[in-house]
């Protein structure tokens, strides 16, 4: 974020030294079309145009074969009214997100700020905890459907004879799949905000630390008055970009429930993914799609107007 | 965190690394626990009690798995789309950053707003239309259709333009002089001092590529332009049961994003910490 600003205050130089030049010559203008033009073409035809064409053919039926007919906003209508598998979807969506955000940033804060503090082979650790955020999701799912198999997987041996309780069939469970699909992904997704915001505690004065320290703060007060604060920009971050990937959920339940028992683990993308894919009701799966842009939208646009009461530009 | 005034109590030290070792076998786990399944023959998977170092080694396992499904295959398809994908985002977006930070062209900002406003579009939204693109243009079922969709990214070329922005004007002037041509600065010039960022750029483009997983399985049917998640995902439909093989194969498909992590560890926070980038 700092460097951010730093690139932004470059740019404005930048800027400011263009007035003082020449014109550019025409050969420029030339130049920067050839430049442009490889990705510029691509980004039109496989970004540009295909965003649009969502808008329209979620106003559409659209089968996978035959005629598409003009629907207006019937897909959107029969999604709000007639189709009560979508609230629930929406339903476990929200509760996905509600659990994975707040444990993903308090255990990478936790882990990130631990790992600041003197600590022998700390890139062994960091190595440690990103691993699973770069092994492939499905690799990483089917490992866990193994370790979560009900009576004869490792975490339902440890619950029964360990700890003497009893060992529920975790994936199996209309009320535990859920819990055990956050789970699984904190496990894979944290290392990231862990680096994240381990560089922002490397970007920290090391001499804010010592004049706190002068001054006879405790370390928790160090850490609440100096650190945090300090950090919140890197925290904004995080979790502004956790957010937007966690609405997006789709391997997990994918590979490690299939969206069931029910449906009470299908996110909104895998039953997009079900509407667009196994059904072929493209326009149906549009509409999904613009769904949960709107609610991207409105969750970031919601974080942006809320950090001004707690993230802290130093 | 109590500790780095330097002047802090052994005992508390050695709690401290204790209890980090014990989270990060924790975290460990999952993958000991992937690697012994891997060497156990079938009737030891579920033995109870769970044993971590299997008795009856059975290596074999690997190469079963590797020729009950073609993971040869799937793992050239997958080094194949992610290389060519990679290449493509940092040669295409390095021009268009290029373009953006040092080039004064009618539509500039204009042309750079849209780009902006994109990077907030999930992928989601585009894979239906594209999926229809697709199918239109003959390419379903090929490496192209897994390639080209993702390959000239608003992203890239974002991120690229700040970095560019970064690099001071007067290098270039000196070799406009010298009557360099547009191209060769960018190339002589503006790329090797952006080496951090392209790197860390292409690192996090290939295993973006590498693990992809919902775009291969809408455009891609059958073994052979299979990646390798998706390879990993035919695999569990044939031997939903068979969790030693199932457990190799996973190990095989996370060998390569581990070794790439392992050789680029020294430069993780500083990259990410450059670009605020990663992986999904």
């Amino acid at each position: 974020m700092r460097r951010a600003a730093q690139s932004e205050a470059v740019a404005t130089r930048g800027a400011a030294s263009w007035r003082i030049r020449r014109r550019r010559p025409r050969s420029d203008t030339v130049a920067a079309y050839g430049f442009l033009a490889p990705n510029g073409i691509g980004f039109l035809v496989f970004t540009l145009i295909p965003i649009g064409a969502s808008f329209v053919i979620s106003l559409y039926h659209w089968p996978l074969v035959g005629e598409a007919s003009f629907a207006g906003t019937q897909n959107y209508r029969a999604l709000a009214t007639s189709d009560p598998v979508f609230w629930q979807v929406l339903r476990n969506t929200f509760s996905y997100v509600f659990g994975y955000v707040p444990l993903n940033i308090l255990l990478s804060l936790g882990i990130a700020v631990w790992l600041s503090s003197k600590i022998r082979g700390k890139n062994l650790f960091r190595v440690i905890f990103f691993l699973p955020v770069v092994t492939p999701m499905v690799a990483n799912a089917m490992i866990w459907t193994l370790l979560y198999m009900p009576q004869s997987g490792v975490i339902d041996w440890f619950l029964v004879n360990v700890l003497h309780i009893s060992g529920p069939n975790w994936l199996g469970s209309q009320t535990l799949a859920m819990p055990a699909m956050i789970v699984m992904s904190v496990w894979q997704g944290f290392g990231y905000n862990m680096l994240i915001l381990s560089a922002g505690l490397q970007s920290i004065p090391v001499e804010l630390y010592d004049a706190a320290a002068i001054d006879g703060a405790s370390s928790w007060r160090r850490f609440l008055n100096v650190t945090l604060p300090l950090l919140t920009p890197f925290l904004f971050f995080a979790f502004v970009m956790t957010l937007i990937t966690s609405f997006q959920v789709f391997t997990q339940p994918y590979v490690l429930t299939g969206g069931g028992p029910g449906v009470s683990t299908t996110t909104l993308v895998l039953y997009l993914y079900n509407n667009g894919f196994q059904f072929f009701k493209m326009g149906y799966a549009s509409a999904l799609a613009w769904i949960l842009f709107v609610i991207i939208m409105t969750a970031t646009a919601i974080q942006f107007v809320a950090q001004k009461r707690w993230v802290h530009y130093g | 965190m109590d500790r780095e005034d330097g002047r802090g109590f052994p005992l508390g030290q050695v709690i401290s690394h204790g209890f980090l070792i014990l989270v990060a076998l924790l975290w460990l786990f999952p993958f000991v626990w992937m690697i012994s399944t891997a060497l156990k023959p079938n009737a030891d998977v579920f033995a109870m009690p769970p044993r971590v170092i299997p008795t009856d080694i059975q290596w074999g396992n690997f190469k079963a798995a590797w020729n009950y499904a073609p993971f040869g295959r799937f793992m050239l398809n997958g080094l194949l789309v992610a290389g060519i994908g990679t290449f493509l985002v940092l040669l295409t977006s390095s021009c268009a950053a290029y373009a953006f930070a040092r080039l004064d062209f009618p539509g500039r900002d204009n042309i750079f707003v849209a780009y902006l406003g994109t990077l907030m579009v999930p992928q989601e939204v585009i894979v239906v239309p594209m999926f229809i693109l697709m199918k239109n243009l003959g390419w379903i079922n090929s490496y192209q259709a897994l390639i080209l969709p993702w390959a000239f990214t608003a992203f890239g070329t974002f991120l690229l333009r700040q970095f560019f922005l970064t690099i001071p004007f007067e290098l270039e002037d000196a070799a406009l002089l010298d009557g360099a041509s547009r191209f060769r600065i960018l190339w002589n010039i503006m790329v090797p001092l952006a080496t951090p960022a392209l790197a860390v750029l292409g690192v996090f483009t290939f295993i973006n590529y590498w693990n992809s997983f919902l775009w291969p399985l809408i455009i891609v049917n059958g073994q052979e332009h299979a990646t390798v998640p998706l390879g990993l995902n035919i695999f569990m439909g044939q031997y939903g049961s068979q969790w030693n093989y199932l457990m190799a194969a996973s190990t095989i498909s996370i060998l390569p994003s581990v070794l790439l992590v392992l050789a680029t560890q020294r430069y993780l926070v500083e990259g990410i910490a450059l670009t605020g980038l990663g992986g999904h």
